[in-house]
């Protein structure tokens, strides 16, 4: 049913769809509402799940991943703060390759303290071995959660979706909550491959001395790398049961006529989509492609669909301080090294922090590639500000 | 695209008016997107939140810097936050205050409409929070969402009796309006 909800809503109301048995999450900004709206909806019976409260992050986690481990649908939240508080157990989950199912809604890390949204607590993990998949809009948010414990559990592996903080999960927008025969039909019941369990004691995640640690980590990332496959089988028969496109490795918007390219992730794609549709009205070809999987980069697709373009150019919420952007050194690997195409790959970092990322910006960033390539830019940075003695 | 902006203190329900108004263009058939920009999240602090609506899918995630529409739950706010800054010169303001039009002297173009929305909830609501008065004369003036569409969104948040005291302000505020038009 069409609602026009918050998306942390939505998300609370999906997730409660596809069926936790134990949910553990401490409430922090801005991830709050989805946790209180499923604590809601646990209380009032709505769905039948273990909800534990947990004194930290890190509790959060560890619930979850002991209460996976024994074989239970679980589901956690966090963002932030929360995201670097629960580091080692996200690690360990993924070692352990248990199917859990995370949302991250995105917010900048301290210090200086912010709590509004960029994309850098979940940047923190992207080694972990998570999946993680980034919503456009609510709509988004809300089908992927479902698509993720199918993912998850089809491959044990954890799957960690990240929505905008404030930008999308405070705000108010059409979302289609499917009914509870959808969801099931789509989402069978969770039958776990490896269990804990005291009638037949083993151990998961244990000790692997070197004979075995470099197996471990190989078979994690060969499994990471072959989920690209499940990640746009799910995406399809998800638009096939429920009529939508959500998900999936990548999208793309007027990218076949494009003379340049935008490469982006997350929510600030709605504002890509409409300015390139002004630039259209103005004669101008700007086309764009919107990362969905971050982990697994799809680096073969991505060179597949851009392998023409000679205009590129990355703007992400993030950066690896002292390297530069690194949704852009992705991109940027995803082309064979001494191509014979003289190919710009320009890289800006735009919207840390919550500040604002206006079409006008958006506008200038097309505007200068068009004229040169740029190694780094941070966009609308406010020079006056900034001392030359501090640098 | 018709975009609103909303200017009020934390306490003042402007992140639910916000809510409501969309809620309410989506009763109406229309698309709608609501957000807030959170600062200090204190009571009493300066918030503002943001409401666009279209007939088709609203993408845009810019905040609102060119508003159609001005909402302004507390006057005082015009000397501290500069409130007005990029209002369209033929848009509309609406500010919540007891006093008379010519002794705002706001600098602008734009229509300047205002209705005592603290006074009125005090009243009726019993309590100073004036976001049902203030959206409940916008739509009278605007037209822009229907009425009856704010009421079902404000029944849908507010279930019982804080939902039917919202209303009555919201249709107190209505009249106002209305009566103001018979003798403009």
């Amino acid at each position: 049913m069409l609602k026009q909800i918050e998306g942390s809503q939505a998300v609370a109301d999906v997730v409660a769809l596809c069926r936790p048995n134990v949910i553990a999450a401490y409430p922090i900004t801005p991830q709050t509402h989805i946790v209180e709206d499923l604590a809601e909806i646990v209380s009032e019976g709505r769905l039948k799940a273990e909800f534990v409260n947990v004194e930290s992050e890190f509790a959060a986690a560890s619930v979850v991943l002991g209460a996976s481990a024994a074989g239970a649908r679980t589901y956690t939240a966090t963002t932030s703060q929360g995201m670097l508080l629960m580091n080692e157990v996200i690690y360990c989950i993924a070692g352990m390759r248990l199917p859990i199912v995370l949302t991250c809604a995105n917010r900048a890390i301290a210090a200086p303290l912010n709590i509004w949204n960029d994309h850098q607590d979940s940047m923190s993990v992207r080694d972990a071995g998570w999946i993680q998949l980034h919503a456009e809009d609510n709509q988004e948010a809300a089908d992927l959660h479902i698509q993720a414990y199918k993912i998850a559990e089809q491959l044990s592996l954890p799957v960690m979706v990240c929505m905008d903080g404030f930008i999308l999960t405070h705000a108010y927008e059409p979302v289609d909550i499917p009914d509870q025969k959808q969801v099931d039909d789509f989402l069978p019941p969770f039958k776990p491959t490896h269990i804990v369990d005291p009638r037949w004691p083993r151990g998961i995640g244990l000790y692997a001395d070197p004979r075995f640690y470099m197996e471990a980590k190989y078979i994690q990332h060969r499994a990471l790398e072959k989920s690209e496959e499940t990640i746009k089988r799910v995406s399809s028969d998800f638009s096939l049961a429920f009529g939508r496109e959500s998900g999936g490795l990548f999208k793309t918007y007027k990218l076949k006529e494009a003379d340049i390219v935008i490469v982006s992730m997350g929510s600030i794609v709605g504002s890509i989509k409409d300015l390139i549709d002004r630039f259209e009205a103005e004669g101008k070809k700007v086309g764009l492609l919107q990362i969905c999987s971050f982990r697994p980069f799809p680096r073969e697709q991505i060179y597949e669909a851009l392998k023409d373009k000679t205009n590129i150019v990355v703007v992400e919420k993030a950066i690896s301080l002292g390297r530069g952007g690194i949704l852009a050194s992705d991109v940027r690997w995803s082309f064979p090294k001494g191509e014979k195409i003289p190919r710009r790959i320009s890289s800006f970092i735009a919207g840390l922090g919550g500040r604002n990322i206006s079409l006008d910006d958006l506008r200038y960033m097309v505007e200068k590639v068009e004229r040169e390539p740029v190694e780094l830019e941070f966009l609308g940075l406010r020079q006056e500000i900034i001392q030359e003695k501090d640098l | 695209m018709i975009e609103i902006r909303i200017h009020g203190r934390g306490g003042q329900g402007n992140v639910a008016a916000a809510e409501l108004l969309a809620v309410a263009a989506f009763i109406d058939g229309k698309f709608a997107q609501a957000f807030p920009s959170f600062g200090a999240e204190r009571v009493g602090a300066p918030v503002q939140a943001f409401v666009r609506i279209d007939d088709k899918k609203i993408r845009l995630r810019e905040e609102v810097r060119n508003p159609d529409y001005l909402i302004v739950q507390d006057y005082y706010l015009i000397e501290t936050v500069p409130v007005l800054e990029g209002l369209k010169p033929n848009g509309l303001v609406l500010i919540n205050t007891d006093k008379p039009l010519d002794e705002l002297k706001l600098n602008t173009t734009a229509r300047v409409e205002t209705i005592p929305a603290t006074e009125i909830a005090l009243e009726i609501i019993g309590r100073p929070i004036p976001n049902a008065i203030m959206i409940g004369a916008f739509c009278s003036i605007t037209g822009l969402v229907s009425l009856e569409a704010v009421q079902q969104a404000i029944m849908q948040k507010f279930p019982g009796n804080v939902g039917a005291n919202n209303v009555a302000a919201l249709e107190r505020a209505h009249e106002i309006i209305q009566k103001r038009k018979l003798y403009a």
